[in-house]
């Protein structure tokens, strides 16, 4: 474990739980009296950012939820859209960025089973992971083991629940060494006229624990992810435990449970555990529950009523059965082996009650615990920004474009994520056809042929750092470019939203300029925000850079109608669409080759970019194309150097000379994605572009062992590099760099 | 006919196989719980990958004394087919229904992707429709899947035609690079002496679609089909061949 800064007030120390004492004298104006123990410990959590949305809330609504697709928005466990014949898509991402800082493999592997559980609240059956990474430096001595860390710890749960990790992307920066972040989104299917809700309701009806016994683990966890990261060694005590087994059981007896129709309503224990269940779900219904705290299965002897309250031991639902038919989910339970008892009873009276046998510890309105204050802090744009656009690309050195390449291609952003992917279970359940490494991962949808589902998940903090609502957009429309060479149409984003204190005016501007940028990307792709996840206190000393995290799923008509990510067909004639000019700044290249985070983003051409995807998106979809992949970091070089990759076939290129050659090879700009065509349809498909009135430039041929790339003559009418290439490099040499098979070190 | 899937707690790819057998193959396919203690009426038994109650332990470990094990012993014994895959022949293995053990892999870490396997041996109900030196690819999915056994063993397996696929490259050579995890002698799949008890680690139900990357793994769902349909409609004891030449030696085991 790496040292995490210096070391502030723990939590345990804090007098008040973790309520600030303003918080405190809002609790009691509420109840008219003090709080009890129990109850000042569930206001803690409940009242935690990362349960009550304190700083977010007002900002959030500013994302559009609404769609024709949307059959449940932001508010309930996770989102669902249509999917098609009758099935819904249910999908959330969600952050486990401090409990993986403090146990690298218990953090990650939890966050896994957090998110599973809260697509099975849904009803959904869990069908796919994608995960989103950012850690230090992988040379870093403190980040290598973190990372293997968090790595095993997701294959170790995703791999035995049997749930596939599809794709997914991993970049590294110095701001997250000590903070990393780990965001898995999970995706779920149900039929759409079987969603689940947590909505408690009918009196009398029993509320029902289902699942793992409770523990000490994950104590408070809730109210520590909403602090800074102190290195305090009790941290340890707020993280779960996971158990991918019990986890699993829980999937097969849920799902088996809500197939009797006896259940009313469902929600997983995740963070502030069954205080966050009981109350949401009472909240949520109007109603109120009463129940004995001391029926609750336990593992530990001796464990406080509050402990079982702020416990987050993983693994376990709360259900409300309806009355009388409490025998048809407890069977279901035995059969599969797992704990399940009822705790009580949902009344009519807004009252929640908790009692220890026969003592009461708590009496409530339970929607004193879910309605948290709200705060609107304050905003002001960091003073750090005029320094870094400062950018002046004249001054920067030229270097051999082939070397900056290769450089590039070992990058830990660019360079091929096989590393990492093979050892997650990605075709458990088969319905894999695009499998990770990909620009989009595609899904079939065995019950609904030939139809399927794609996803794609994308984030860029760099950008952020240097324009926060540009580089939100940025995120937003890569993952849309990511789908559209999927061939899929946006359906919902789900997003996460990390971030350091929100009560630093200057972290929360950057939060609602973001905020800003997805929804307008958003807007503009006319693709709703279905939930997601803030994550603040996202710092260890240094903050991390603003890091939105957009996972996108998309619709695929016909997953028998793809392109491929590379070069197939020798021959095949190579075409750029949409006409970004790609600037160095904020680039890959510029930070990997020049040691520089600058620039000012250029914003992007929001109609232009959503037409350029449509278009691409409909060819891909109608055929019209062999391959299709999007220019990301690295500029159209790396891009074009990995469509050499899947079947290892060069290609002649020749790129309009605009300016320094490093910027025409290396430069990033939105909405450009290299395809290639078979000679006989490229008539037609630049036919198709202009329909679209998308731009497209022929600009060279696939074929042969080297990846040649130089200036088109002026006239623009050649596709063969001039005499002298700014590059010439065997598709061997590329693949080694860009593959090395290496690990973290 | 009908294939029973065993399930345990922590199966996971009971649901594949269920799918490649009736929806692909198109067989009858029935699931039989852990508990289950006879499986009459079943023309095979399928123990299908995943983590049978969590791997914990020792992959295979707890569920090889689970009931349905007991059934599937006498069922072995009697002649009948069992084919278990990656978790479910690391349940074979730790039944001793199959010899060996299937340690850590070589990485030191999980390994998911497409690999290719030789077929050793065409006369089994599994692979009666291959022929000996065909290439299947296929995908392993596994952390132990390391084959192993002493050097005896080895000996006395390679002589009784036990070893039933090897991990091999695309030209079919059993070379150390195609060996995704370090097992003995590129071990991937074993056999009983009869043959009609095979472990493999690589997934044939999840190969079993041309849509999700390869069909090769259907070949050994259509052997056992073609053997099943060979004995007839009354089950044998043991010994009824499948036609083709392909037939079991059939002779009881009781490992």
């Amino acid at each position: 474990m790496a040292a995490v800064g210096p070391a502030l007030e723990g939590i345990a120390a804090r007098p008040l739980g973790a309520l600030r004492p303003d918080e405190y004298a809002e609790v009691c104006r509420r109840l008219r009296r003090d709080p009890t123990p129990a109850e000042l410990g569930m206001f803690g959590v409940m009242w935690s950012e990362h349960c009550a949305y304190k700083h977010s809330r007002a900002a959030l609504r500013r994302l559009p939820t609404r769609g024709p697709g949307v059959l449940r928005g932001p508010g309930e466990n996770a989102g669902a859209v249509d999917a098609g014949d009758g099935w819904a898509a249910v999908f959330k991402m969600e952050s486990h960025n401090h409990p993986s800082a403090v146990a690298p493999f218990h953090g990650a592997a939890t966050g896994v089973g957090g998110i599973i559980r809260d697509v099975l609240a849904m009803g959904a059956r869990p069908v796919a992971l994608l995960d989103s990474l950012r850690f230090g430096p992988l040379d870093d001595p403190a980040t290598a083991p973190q990372a293997r860390g968090v790595i095993a710890g997701i294959a170790a749960y995703g791999n035995s629940i049997g749930v596939p990790t599809v794709g997914g992307e991993l970049r590294c920066a110095p701001c997250y060494r000590a903070n990393p972040l780990v965001n898995v989104a999970c995706l779920g299917l149900v039929r759409a006229d079987r969603i689940a809700t947590s909505r408690a309701a009918g009196p009398g009806n029993a509320v029902v624990y289902l699942g793992a016994r409770t523990g000490r683990d994950g104590m408070q966890g809730a109210a520590f992810a909403s602090v800074e990261l102190s290195g305090n060694p009790s941290d340890r005590s707020a993280v779960q435990m996971g158990d991918p087994f019990t986890g699993k059981l829980l999937i097969e007896a849920t799902l088996e449970a809500l197939a009797t129709g006896a259940v009313v309503a469902l929600q997983d224990m995740g963070a502030a555990g069954i205080t966050c269940a009981l109350s949401e779900m009472s909240a949520r219904g109007g109603v109120g529950m009463d129940v004995d705290i001391r029926l609750v299965p336990r593992r530990e002897d001796r464990m406080t009523p509050e402990e079982v309250l702020l416990s987050e031991s993983q693994e376990r639902m709360l259900l409300v059965v309806a009355a009388g038919r409490e025998e048809e989910v407890l069977r279901v339970a035995r059969r599969w082996e797992l704990p399940a008892v009822v705790i009580g009873r949902v009344v009519a009276d807004p009252v929640l009650s908790v009692r220890d046998g026969a003592r009461t510890i708590v009496s409530l309105d339970p929607r004193h615990l879910t309605d948290a204050p709200a705060y609107a802090p304050a905003a002001m744009p960091p003073a750090y920004l005029d320094e870094v656009r400062r950018l002046d690309v004249s001054a920067l050195p030229l270097h051999d474009p082939a070397h900056a390449l290769l450089a590039l291609l070992r990058g830990p952003g660019t360079r091929s994520a096989r590393w990492v992917f093979r050892q997650y279970d990605h075709m458990i359940q088969t319905n894999t056809v695009v499998p990770p490494g990909a620009d989009a991962a595609v899904l079939r949808l065995k019950d609904a042929p030939p139809s399927g589902v794609a996803l794609a998940v994308d984030g860029n903090g760099r950008a952020c750092y240097l324009d926060p609502c540009t580089g939100a957009m940025l995120a937003v429309l890569e993952a849309a470019q990511n789908l559209a060479c999927a061939g899929a149409v946006p359906a919902a984003v789900t997003d996460c939203l990390n971030f350091a204190s929100p009560e630093r005016p200057d972290v929360f501007w950057t939060f609602t300029q973001a905020v800003d940028g997805i929804a307008r990307a958003c807007d503009a792709l006319d693709v709703p925000v279905v939930g997601g996840n803030v994550s603040f206190y996202n710092e260890a000393g240094d903050a991390i850079y603003p890091t939105p995290v957009i996972a996108m799923l998309g619709r695929v008509a016909d997953v028998r109608r793809r392109a491929a990510s590379g070069w197939l067909g020798r021959g095949d004639v190579i075409v750029l669409f949409g006409d970004g000019t790609p600037a160095l700044d904020g680039s890959e290249y510029l930070e990997l080759i020049h040691g520089r985070v600058a620039g000012r983003l250029p914003t992007p051409d929001l109609p232009a970019v959503a037409r350029t995807i449509r278009c691409v998106r409909d060819a891909v979809a109608e055929g019209l194309v062999v391959s299709a992949h999007d220019c990301a970091e690295g500029g159209i070089a790396v891009a074009l150097a990995e469509c050499c990759m899947p079947s290892r076939i060069g290609a002649r290129v020749a790129l309009p000379a605009a300016g320094r050659h490093d910027a025409v090879l290396f430069g990033e700009a939105i909405g450009r994605v290299v395809v290639s065509v078979r000679p006989d349809g490229i008539t037609k498909l630049l036919e198709f572009a202009r329909r679209f009135d998308v731009p497209v430039q022929v600009i060279g041929t696939v074929g042969g062992g080297r990846l040649v790339v130089g200036a088109a003559d002026v006239s623009g009418a050649s596709t063969s590099p001039d005499a002298a290439p700014w590059l010439d490099v065997p598709v061997g040499i590329l693949a080694q760099a860009w593959d090395a098979d290496g690990e973290v070190s | 006919m009908t294939i029973g899937i065993v399930v345990f707690p922590g199966s996971n790819c009971d649901a594949d196989t269920y799918h490649a057998v009736r929806d692909v193959l198109g067989c009858e396919a029935v699931y039989v719980w852990h508990q289950e203690t006879a499986l009459d009426g079943l023309d095979a038994v399928v123990l299908p990958g995943g983590f049978a109650y969590g791997d914990y332990l020792r992959a295979g470990a707890i569920a090889a004394t689970s009931p349905v094990m007991r059934a599937v012993r006498r069922y072995a014994a009697a002649g009948r087919p069992v084919l278990g895959i990656c978790n479910g022949f690391q349940v074979l293995v730790e039944t001793r229904l199959l010899p060996g053990a299937l340690l850590l892999n070589r990485p030191g870490e999980f390994r998911c992707e497409h690999v290719r396997i030789r077929v050793e041996r065409a006369d089994t109900p599994f692979t009666c429709a291959l022929r000996e030196g065909d290439i299947l690819r296929l995908p392993i999915a596994h952390g132990e899947g390391r084959y192993y056994v002493d050097a005896e063993t080895l000996a006395a397996l390679t002589r009784d035609r036990q070893i039933a696929f090897r991990y091999c490259d695309a030209a079919g050579h059993t070379t150390e690079s195609a060996n995704p995890n370090g097992a003995l002698d590129n071990i991937a799949g074993v056999a009983t002496v009869s043959g009609t008890v095979l472990g493999l680690m690589p997934h044939p139900e999840r190969a079993s679609e041309a849509i999700v990357g390869s069909a090769d793994g259907l070949r050994i769902f259509e052997s056992l089909a073609r053997w099943i349909a060979g004995r007839g409609v009354v089950p044998a004891p043991a010994g009824a061949g499948a036609g083709g030449g392909a037939a079991p030696a059939g002779r009881a085991e009781g490992r």
